[in-house]
């Protein structure tokens, strides 16, 4: 791991805009994302020889690399699980860059999840077999499966509601101060996030990310390049994957220990290979596809002490000027949900100095993928 | 409704729930239980293993109560409770499930505000052969 420290930075990134509903099919809002990070960080298509995406992403790099004119690929790598895999595509770029098999590479995630087929209107995708054991008993949905873990959560560490406000709303303000974001005008209030209504109780309405259409990209290049391009260099300091021992997917409930998921073991590695410290990071972009992923993943990166997460985030801990700010361009609950990689191009910004709600100074920042899920981590800095 | 799908390793599984029997898989050199079902036990990596009877009770892990949007049956009986129970012998063996009034009953049958973590609970089977528990001091 010595040699993927500060060995690779990333040096360009690039979105589309974020809506319920874009007209483009993904494979052109891929396509837009890509060049958008391409010209950012002023490197020509032709020069791209990795690419690395979610096996969840529909737009193939074969497709990708015809009709963007990249460049003979040399790597090209496709990550599992999801949410979860949204930090191992930088992951993987980094080493397959630090360990010379390619030399510009691209990870991107384009979605149509907004305006796409609704996960429960589809039957047949209810059931491949691992659901035999949830789905016919009505726990059908990604939030039916998080609720579980999170009533068991507040029941044992007396973690309460306000304390997944305390998550949404710090999201709703950056999201508030970000012009890119799908919530940019529609304040919180704790009266609306006890009043919404629910989706499966102790989860309400605020408590779940958006649907959201978009793309996002960044490149990636070893650091030696990175000092020539347009942009100051964001390097991967620090880089993990984590699938627990007897981890099972969503549904923890077969550990032995169901409160300590992915997060765990992914910070173990992340940590170890790292010069810093959780008292060392500035800001954090941790996944948020549900508030309670956020005390979860507080205690697995190991920000406070287990069964902590849900205090943590009393007193503004979360808000710019807190002890963590977080999820700085209003992340999956607020900016958009596009499987976490917003949360990768928000960790680049806020070590630039250009995000809308900058951390002053911010020279280290943790970005995670989904907690829950077989996960992945990246450790950024300046 | 949706049925379970099952795989050659979970079939015994269900096989034994549509004749009113819950048992989980053991190892057949070890003795640990296993869930959900695999071919290999992780404990000791040998591939034979039995079906072992279980009492059918247990307690109530966690409990979630979904409100549409929901496939259109499981809408129709919403809020409905799921609950995660685990297992008397096993407790490390987490079973989700719905705490109902009595076998075969809605899965709204048994209001939320009843359902307690730690409730003692016993396994019943609806006539389709789908485990499912109902409080031992209704």
């Amino acid at each position: 791991m010595a040699v993927l420290k500060d060995a690779t930075a990333i040096v360009g990134i690039g979105q589309t805009p974020f809506a319920k509903r874009l007209p483009q099919s993904e494979r052109a809002l891929a396509c837009r994302a890509i060049l958008a990070a391409l010209d950012d960080a002023g490197i020509a298509p032709g020069e791209v020889d990795a690419l690395a995406s979610y096996t969840m992403e529909e737009t193939d790099e074969v497709e990708v690399a015809k009709a963007l004119g990249l460049g003979d690929l040399t790597f090209f790598s496709k990550v599992g699980y999801g949410g979860g895999g949204s930090c191992a595509t930088v992951a993987h770029l980094a080493a397959a860059i630090a360990s010379g098999q390619a030399t510009v590479g691209v990870a991107w995630r384009s979605r149509k999840r907004g305006s796409g087929p609704r996960p429960w209107k589809n039957t047949t995708a209810q059931l491949p077999t691992p659901a035999q054991w949830t789905r016919p008993f009505g726990l059908l949905r990604p939030a039916d499966e998080i609720a579980m873990l999170t009533r068991r959560y507040l029941h044992e560490y007396g973690a309460t509601r306000d304390h997944l406000f305390n998550v949404a709303l710090a999201c709703r303000n950056r999201a508030n101060q970000n012009p890119a974001a799908i919530m940019y005008d529609r304040p919180l209030t704790r009266e609306m996030y006890m009043t919404s209504r629910w989706i499966s109780e102790p989860l309400c309405l605020f408590d779940n990310c958006l649907e959201t259409d978009g793309a996002l990209a960044c490149v990636l290049v070893s650091a030696e390049r990175a000092r020539d391009c347009r942009r100051p260099p964001v390097y991967v300091h620090s880089a993990a994957q984590g699938l627990p021992a007897q981890h099972h997917g969503m549904v923890n409930y077969w550990n032995d220990d169901p409160l300590t998921g992915p997060a765990w073991t992914a910070a173990r590695h992340l940590w170890k290979h790292a010069d810093v410290t959780p008292d060392d990071i500035d800001v954090a972009q941790i996944y948020d596809a549900f508030t309670p992923l956020i005390p979860l993943s507080l205690e697995g990166y190991g920000f406070c002490g287990r069964g902590e997460g849900g205090s943590f985030t009393e007193g503004g801990a979360l808000e710019i000027g807190g002890r963590l700010p977080l999820n700085t361009s209003g992340g999956g609950l607020s900016e958009a949900y596009v499987h976490g990689f917003n949360l990768i191009t928000e960790g680049v910004r806020q070590l630039r100095g250009t995000s809308t709600a900058q951390v002053p100074g911010a020279a280290t920042c943790l970005v995670t993928a989904g907690e829950g899920v077989p996960t992945s981590a990246l450790l950024l800095r300046n | 409704m949706l049925t379970p799908v099952a795989d050659d390793d979970g079939a015994p599984f269900w096989e034994y729930a549509a004749r009113g029997e819950l048992r989980v898989q053991a190892c057949a050199d070890c003795g640990e239980l296993r869930f959900p079902p695999r071919p290999c036990c992780p404990h000791c990596q040998s591939f034979g293993s039995e079906w072992r009877e279980l009492s059918g009770r247990g307690r109530v892990w966690s409990y979630v109560v979904p409100h549409p949007p929901l496939l259109p049956d499981y809408a129709e009986q919403a809020p409905y409770n799921v609950i995660l129970v685990e297992l008397a012998e096993a407790p490390r063996i987490r079973l989700v499930g719905n705490l109902v009034s009595e076998a075969g009953a809605r899965l709204d049958s048994v209001p939320p505000e009843r359902i307690r973590i730690g409730a003692r609970v016993r396994a019943v089977f609806t006539p389709e052969g789908l485990p499912q528990w109902v409080l031992e001091r209704p």
